[in-house]
């Protein structure tokens, strides 16, 4: 398709804003004015709304296509969550009414929402306190681990400069922890896919801050030992970590909190239904127990006696002050609250158990087609498996399978990932999938793995009946176009 | 079938799953959290319908002003969104998408954020831009850490009148990073040129200052982006980017790094978010860049296409080596901010923006006006201006709020010495009636407060 620039037609109007009618001249001198005006498009509305509809329907979405990304949980994203967040008393809001005087008054229902939805997510995850200010799950994990840090620290304990990470996380955590400025020890994991307990105790010692871990794991199980961990590294003078990229298999079933964690980041984006906007913007509660409370990012939204809500702002000296302006992605957060006002107590613990049967069903119906490293293990709400007897037979890699997925109207799963799975694809298909679609992808996986055997030509020619065929990319990074 | 929704799952269904699966409940899959562990309920109520949901977030929302008069600013501002903007980017094909990492179904994802970095290019007259950020505090800090990446060095001259939230942020952020942060006084509400040129020496990494600045100041930094080259040094400049459609650009300044939040790009205020962060930068500089970058390729029969490229900066790939953690971004914002600089194109956005400073001046004309109302700093300034009142600017506002005016920011929290001050806010939504009225009920605020 042509781009919205190359549509662009000297003098033709698109959106007339709004005129006041006022004729002051403006205080800004000429040497403080631009020189040209911007050579931003000019088209008429209706084809910027063709333009862009046509672009989307370039895309493969939940919406659209049975989208089984693994690590990202792709469910169904109800359409009663974006109804709730376009309501005019929530989007018309000015976010320095919470902090000006009288301002509070004029926000009560927003302030209401923010202290009830962290009171659900510090149930469900077992914890004392919620913050909704983090934007993503990496921003949970960066002010996860700077919690650690400033508890530590505030503690008198400075000597503690190391994060343990098991080498199967996301490459989030490494990068949020280096932000925070520890230096990271990896921790290797063992041939079940779990920790390697003789590594862990090996690496702990006294300048220990943490273990960040992510359960059930990013091979998709669930770690037995999680609770000798835990023991482990709080004997050793660290805290434990959550990751909840993968919350979405065990909610209702467990908490973090009882399982021995002292901070976690939610993905709403992820377990709680708020759309992944091809990128973002996601929201990452982060959740603490008791001792972290004192550390929390400002401002926090309190109840008082008579049952009205006020915002407190910074004036603990111990807070880790701004993560966000406000109250980070709010009208992301609106999304989760409504999921988890309709489905609640029951509704939650069913999603993860299907959600985790119907990954295991995945498993179970294509593992004599498909190598499964940990065939063994009842695997949680994803599974890995490899193309390594594709590979071996037939020279078909794990990316050739993920373009031929996306020729049959499947996104592809996550591909050549967890590093610790070589040529991994990694399938997570969420409990909003229905039995017919998860039968219907395993015939076509199936029928990608007799294709590998006799035409694996094809396989290397794939993507053929997508909007545009396989990329070059290195040309891409070479020439470097990025902008028109 | 489930009570709950959003399950499809009948009881034929699972029963047959269980059986192939070969376990004999749901709860038999959670055999490896060990017993004592686990939890059979949530101590949460019991879900509700979807109109049971609407009702009571209708409810909550009702229990929020949304008829005030909006003069607040601050870098977040109340401008006119195009319904075009909303109705598009909420497709199903846009929000119910993941990162584009499969090119090949995800198109109308990757060449709309090459559009939106085309934009934000032609918006700020710089080369690269990624496809952003989380918000504008948190494109400070990678703006800052990117400085130290290219630099080598720790140390920032940071401008005092750039926005007090965002200097936290970038306090916050930094807290382990040994950055020294060294606050230069601003001289008439914006950043002091000649304070920032002597203390420009081979220790800094970069001058982060803001343009308007927190108080609404314009000014020409040109001469502050080659005194900071002349000593090895970046500059870093806080950008509004609807103001950028009149404003000198940042590149026309010689300035490496325009960050900010394009939240005046067709994003609602939605008390605070989701809004969009961004940067853009000069091709020398954008291998040091964090976050996702959508470049222009072809597949192999020759069509254009785009990917998302360079990721060998990015956390998926480098890990701790990586410019920056950052993953999620905010992707759908910058949709919706791409629609809208389409639907406004060149001549709207510059009506947008010069109706703005037009309709400011025409306010800050009325409200001075008031006996013992005053301009607080004399230098020009685009849609946003502080006056000092005769008493405490706190109990004004909270007096105009009763009145139906989000009137302004009073500044006595954020800034010693400004307990007077106001900071008042004007968009091309704002009609003359109700400027006038703000001056009326201004008077009558600044009269009651007295008393």
């Amino acid at each position: 398709m042509k781009l919205i620039y190359e549509e662009s037609i000297p003098k033709r109007r698109g959106v007339i804003p709004p005129k006041s009618g006022i004729e002051c001249e403006t205080l800004v001198p000429s040497s403080c004015r631009r020189a040209e005006k911007a050579p931003l498009p000019e088209v008429s509305e209706l084809d910027v709304v063709r333009h862009y509809t046509n672009l989307s329907r370039l895309n493969y979405s939940v919406d659209t296509n049975f989208y089984p990304l693994g690590s990202c949980t792709m469910k169904y994203n109800p359409k009663v969550n974006e109804q709730v967040a376009r309501l005019e008393g929530f989007t018309t809001l000015h976010p320095y009414l919470s902090l000006v005087p009288g301002g509070p008054e004029k926000v009560q229902g927003a302030l209401e929402t923010i202290y009830e939805t962290e009171k659900k997510l510090c149930e469900i995850t077992g914890m004392k306190a919620v913050t909704l200010q983090p934007f993503a799950g990496a921003n949970g994990e960066f002010t996860g681990v700077m919690l650690i840090a400033a508890y530590h620290k505030d503690r008198g304990d400075s000597k503690r400069r190391r994060m343990l990470i098991p080498d199967s996380a996301h490459g989030t955590n490494p990068a949020s922890a280096m932000m925070a400025g520890f230096e990271i020890t990896s921790i290797p994991s063992d041939g079940k896919g779990w920790v390697d307990l003789e590594a862990l105790k090996a690496a702990l010692s006294d300048d220990v801050a943490g273990l960040m871990l992510t359960a059930p794991n990013t091979v998709g199980l669930f770690d037995s030992n999680v609770g000798e961990i835990s023991r482990l590294v709080h004997e050793a003078g660290g805290l434990m970590y959550y990751d909840g990229a993968n919350l979405n298999a065990i909610m209702g079933h467990a908490r973090p909190g009882d399982l021995g964690f002292d901070v976690v980041h939610l993905n709403m984006h992820k377990t709680f239904s708020t759309p992944h906007g091809g990128g973002g913007p996601g929201a990452g509660a982060v959740g603490v127990k008791e001792q972290l409370v004192p550390f929390l990012p400002t401002p926090r939204v309190t109840k008082k006696a008579d049952g009205t809500f006020e915002v407190g702002v910074a004036d603990s000296t111990k807070s880790m002050g701004h993560i966000a302006p406000f109250f980070g992605n709010f009208c992301v957060m609106l999304k989760a609250y409504a999921y988890m006002l309709q489905l609640g107590a029951e509704g939650i613990r069913e999603a993860a158990g299907l959600a985790v049967l119907n990954a295991n069903y995945l498993k179970a119906k294509l593992q004599d087609t498909y190598k499964f490293p940990f065939a063994d293990q009842i695997c949680m709400h994803e599974c890995v498996c490899t193309s390594e007897w594709q590979l071996e037979k037939s020279h078909v890699n794990t990316l050739d399978i993920a373009k031929m997925l996306l020729d049959r109207g499947y996104h592809a799963p996550t591909v050549y990932f967890p590093l610790i799975v070589h040529e991994a694809i990694m399938i997570e298909p969420t409990e909003t999938e229905s039995k017919e679609t998860l039968d219907a992808f395993v015939d076509a996986m199936k029928e990608i793995a007799s294709i590998t055997e006799t035409d694996p030509e094809a396989c290397h020619r794939a993507p053929e009946r997508t909007p545009i065929g396989r990329m070059d990319e290195v040309a891409a990074a070479k020439n470097m176009i990025l902008k028109a | 079938m489930s009570n709950y929704g959003f399950v499809p799952h009948g009881s034929e269904d699972l029963s047959e799953m269980l059986k192939t699966v070969g376990v004999g409940s749901v709860d038999d899959l959670y055999a490896a959290i060990p017993e004592k562990l686990r939890i059979s309920k949530l101590d949460l109520p019991e879900g509700i319908s979807e109109y049971e949901v609407l009702k009571r977030l209708s409810a909550l929302s009702k229990r929020n002003d949304s008829g005030l008069v909006c003069f607040m600013g601050g870098g977040f501002y109340d401008h006119f969104i195009p319904a075009a903007a909303d109705a598009i980017a909420s497709r199903g094909e846009f929000t119910t998408c993941y990162t584009p990492y499969q090119p090949e179904v995800a198109q109308g994802t990757l060449q709309t954020m090459f559009e939106f970095q085309s934009g934000m290019c032609r918006l700020t007259g710089l080369e690269v831009s990624n496809a952003s950020v989380y918000d504008g505090g948190s494109a400070v800090f990678e703006a800052a850490a990117m400085s130290y990446r290219v630099t080598g060095r720790k140390r920032f001259l940071v401008d005092s009148a750039i926005n007090p939230i965002y200097r936290n942020m970038l306090e916050s952020y930094a807290a382990n990073m040994n950055f020294e942060f060294c606050e230069v006084p601003a001289k008439d509400g914006k950043a002091d040129k000649e304070a920032i040129k002597a203390q420009l020496d081979n220790t800094v990494a970069a001058v982060i200052l803001q343009n308007p600045s927190f108080f609404g100041c314009v000014d020409d930094y040109t001469d502050t982006a080659k005194a900071a080259h002349e000593a090895g040094a970046l500059t870093v400049m806080i950008c509004y980017p609807l103001s950028l459609a009149y404003l000198k650009t940042p590149g026309e300044m010689g300035i490496d790094i325009a960050v900010g939040d394009a939240q005046s790009l067709g994003l609602p205020l939605g008390f605070g978010g989701p809004y969009l962060g961004f940067m853009v930068t000069t091709t020398k500089l954008a291998r040091k860049m964090p976050g996702r970058i959508c470049g222009e390729t072809h597949d192999k029969n020759g069509n254009r296409g785009f990917v998302l490229t360079l990721q060998a900066r990015e956390q998926h790939i480098r890990r701790e080596k990586a410019t920056s953690n950052i993953c999620s971004n905010q992707n759908l914002c910058a949709i919706t901010a791409t629609i809208y600089l389409a639907l406004m194109g060149k001549e709207g956005l510059y009506e947008a923006a010069e109706s703005s400073a037009k309709n400011a001046a025409y306010a800050l004309q009325k409200l001075t006006s008031i006996p013992g109302v005053e301009r607080t700093f004399q230098s020009p300034c685009f849609n946003e201006f502080a006056v000092t009142l005769p008493v405490c600017a706190g109990k004004v506002c909270e007096k105009l709020l009763a009145k139906g005016y989000a009137g302004g920011i009073p500044l006595g929290k954020s800034f010693e010495g400004m307990g007077n001050v106001l900071l008042v806010a004007c968009t091309e939504k704002r009609t003359k009636e109700e400027i006038d009225g703000l001056a009326a009920a201004l008077k009558e605020a600044i009269e009651e407060v007295r008393k």
